[in-house]
């Protein structure tokens, strides 16, 4: 049998994810170093009866994505920084109205137009709380090529299940690093699609949630009747301005995602075990710290690494445990300090905390991670 | 372990890119691990590009080159820019026009711009020479597998062209460590 293996770019591997999962529809306007995903989601798309459509602009490719997700399409959009901060104004309207969708930030270094071929990794606040006002959101980090392909497919299950955007973080070395992969079967691909109504279209209310916080979702042109809007609203859909609706409303969102954290989040750690020192990083980044780790290892040092999967949610409880044994965490991140802002609120003084930090464009290497824990040690 | 470190470094439009694709497929149709990037400018063409390529036995962590075993330069600003990191133990394989100064590094100087521009006359096939070079000079892939994976990337039609500019690329490796 001719072996399954290839070369795969990160990028591709999203659109290959994102096929297996079930996208139909993919809107976008394309910039550095997302291109790829566009490029192949517009060839490969049609192929199996999907539509891709390039918008004028950001802003409008977030709509589109939500309009067609709201006829019953799985759909996604990519981008980098710049369309991200573009896109923050229609995710919130996702998250209000409860459409599930996709959206790719392949980060690059910014503010603004910044270093556009550069990998950064200055987008994890922005994921979290880049759109105004309390809002349910859950991101994704994935490491190597062969895990964009199962967080894009995870990014779009979690998408349908809990009816909120999704954001899948990766990095320009990640999007653009191409590695052996094998992708899986068809078969061997678990598929989750939203929940449908149960009652009579007489008898639906589009935003009523069940026990578990979730609004069953009708599609549009089925013949159930629903409204869909920015404003605050009761069950039926329609705006309301009753303090009591709105905080029932808002306080759901965000308990719908708290009360199912146990089953989104998700991490990865490397001998934690006896660890004096744990290297937190994610993404792109994490390629390094698993290098610097063994290197350490090889030394004597006991070192270990956390790597969160779901970022927002935050594997908070986890990490709060190593903090019991850990001496050191070391935070590694190519920004000035995001992830170890979260790490700190979370760990308080029940250990050491030390940065490494890199916003020059270029990765963060091995040997920066190694000299910064020899100064710890 | 058998671990590579490979960094092809040219000006942007010379198709270093596609070679360092192509080299990492012919590592993975032999069976081992190979993973590529690669850095370069905003400009399509021009400037200063690099791509990069680890071929291991084993498990590849850090994707980037830290520990360079095989450095090819095609243009002068690249090998300024990207020179630094090679192994003493390694080796620098650059184009005739290229001034490399003093160096205890192993070099190897070879008309590759030349060789695609008037023997084959096809610029555009300057990166398959040079792969070609680095292969019979390294030897990190086979030169059968190398030509399987320069044919599973060349536009239909250039089939012929692109076999003969690594077999001239792979007999201009192989009369320079003779």
């Amino acid at each position: 049998m001719k072996s399954k293996a290839r070369l795969m770019q990160g990028n591709e591997a999203c659109v290959e994810g994102a096929i297996a999962a079930g996208m139909k529809f993919f809107a976008g306007y394309p910039i550095t170093p997302s291109t790829e995903i566009a490029e192949i989601a517009a060839e490969k798309l049609p192929r199996v009866g999907g539509k891709f459509i390039q918008m004028e602009d950001e802003i409008a490719s977030m709509a589109a994505v939500i309009g067609a997700s709201l006829t019953g399409s799985k759909s996604m959009t990519a981008t980098s920084g710049p369309g991200f901060s573009l896109k923050q104004e229609n995710i919130g309207y996702a998250a209000l109205a409860e459409v599930p969708c996709v959206v790719v930030d392949v980060q690059r270094s910014g503010p603004s137009t910044g270093l556009p071929t550069s990998p950064a990794q200055g987008d994890i606040m922005q994921a979290r709380w880049g759109t105004h006002g309390d809002h349910p959101v859950i991101a994704l980090t994935p490491s190597s090529v062969r895990e964009t392909f199962d967080l894009t497919i995870r990014a779009f299950n979690l998408s349908e299940k809990y009816r909120v955007p999704v954001i899948l973080l990766m990095d320009e070395i990640i999007g653009h690093m191409r590695e052996r992969v094998e992708l899986p079967d068809a078969f061997e691909i678990e598929i989750v699609n939203r929940k449908k109504p149960t009652v009579g279209r007489d008898q639906y209310l589009p935003y009523k949630a069940d026990e578990d916080l979730i609004p069953p979702m009708a599609n549009y042109g089925e013949g159930y009747r629903f409204h869909v809007t920015g404003l605050a609203h009761d069950e039926t859909g329609f705006p309301t301005n009753s303090p009591a609706m709105a905080d029932k409303l808002y306080r759901r969102l965000m308990d719908k995602i708290e009360m199912h954290k146990d089953d989104i989040i998700q991490w990865e750690e490397e001998n934690t075990d006896d660890a004096d020192v744990v290297i937190v990083s994610i993404g792109g980044v994490s390629r390094a710290a698993d290098t610097a780790m063994k290197q350490l290892r090889e030394k004597g040092y006991k070192v270990g690494t956390f790597r969160p999967i779901t970022v927002w949610p935050f594997p908070e409880k986890r990490l709060l445990e190593l903090a019991s044994k850990v001496k050191t965490f070391v935070v590694a991140e190519m920004n000035l300090g995001q992830i170890a802002l979260e790490v700190e609120r979370i760990i308080k003084d029940k250990a050491e905390l030390k940065k490494v930090n890199k916003v020059n464009g270029e990765a963060i290497y091995p040997e920066e991670i190694i000299a910064r824990i020899e100064e710890v040690l | 372990m058998d671990r590579h470190e490979i960094r092809l470094s040219g000006s942007g439009g010379q198709g270093l890119i596609t070679g360092g694709i192509i080299l990492a497929e012919a590592a993975i149709l032999e069976g081992k691990n190979a993973v590529q990037t690669q850095s370069y400018g905003p400009e399509a063409r021009g400037g200063a590009s690099k791509a990069e390529v680890i071929i291991s036995t084993d498990k590849i962590d850090f994707p980037k080159v830290r520990d360079c075993d095989i450095f090819l330069s095609l243009t002068q600003k690249s090998f300024d820019q990207y020179s630094k990191g090679v192994k003493e133990n390694g080796i620098m394989i650059v184009d005739e026009s290229i001034e490399t100064g003093d160096s205890k590094i192993k070099v190897y100087k070879l008309p590759i711009i030349h060789t695609a521009h008037n023997v084959l006359g096809k610029p555009m096939v300057t990166n398959i020479v040079a792969i070609g070079v680095v292969a019979a000079i390294s030897k990190v892939v086979s030169k059968e597998v190398l030509e399987e994976a320069v044919l599973n990337h060349v536009p239909n039609g250039t089939e012929e062209l692109n076999k003969k500019a690594l077999e001239i690329g792979y007999s201009l490796g192989e009369n320079a460590v003779k």
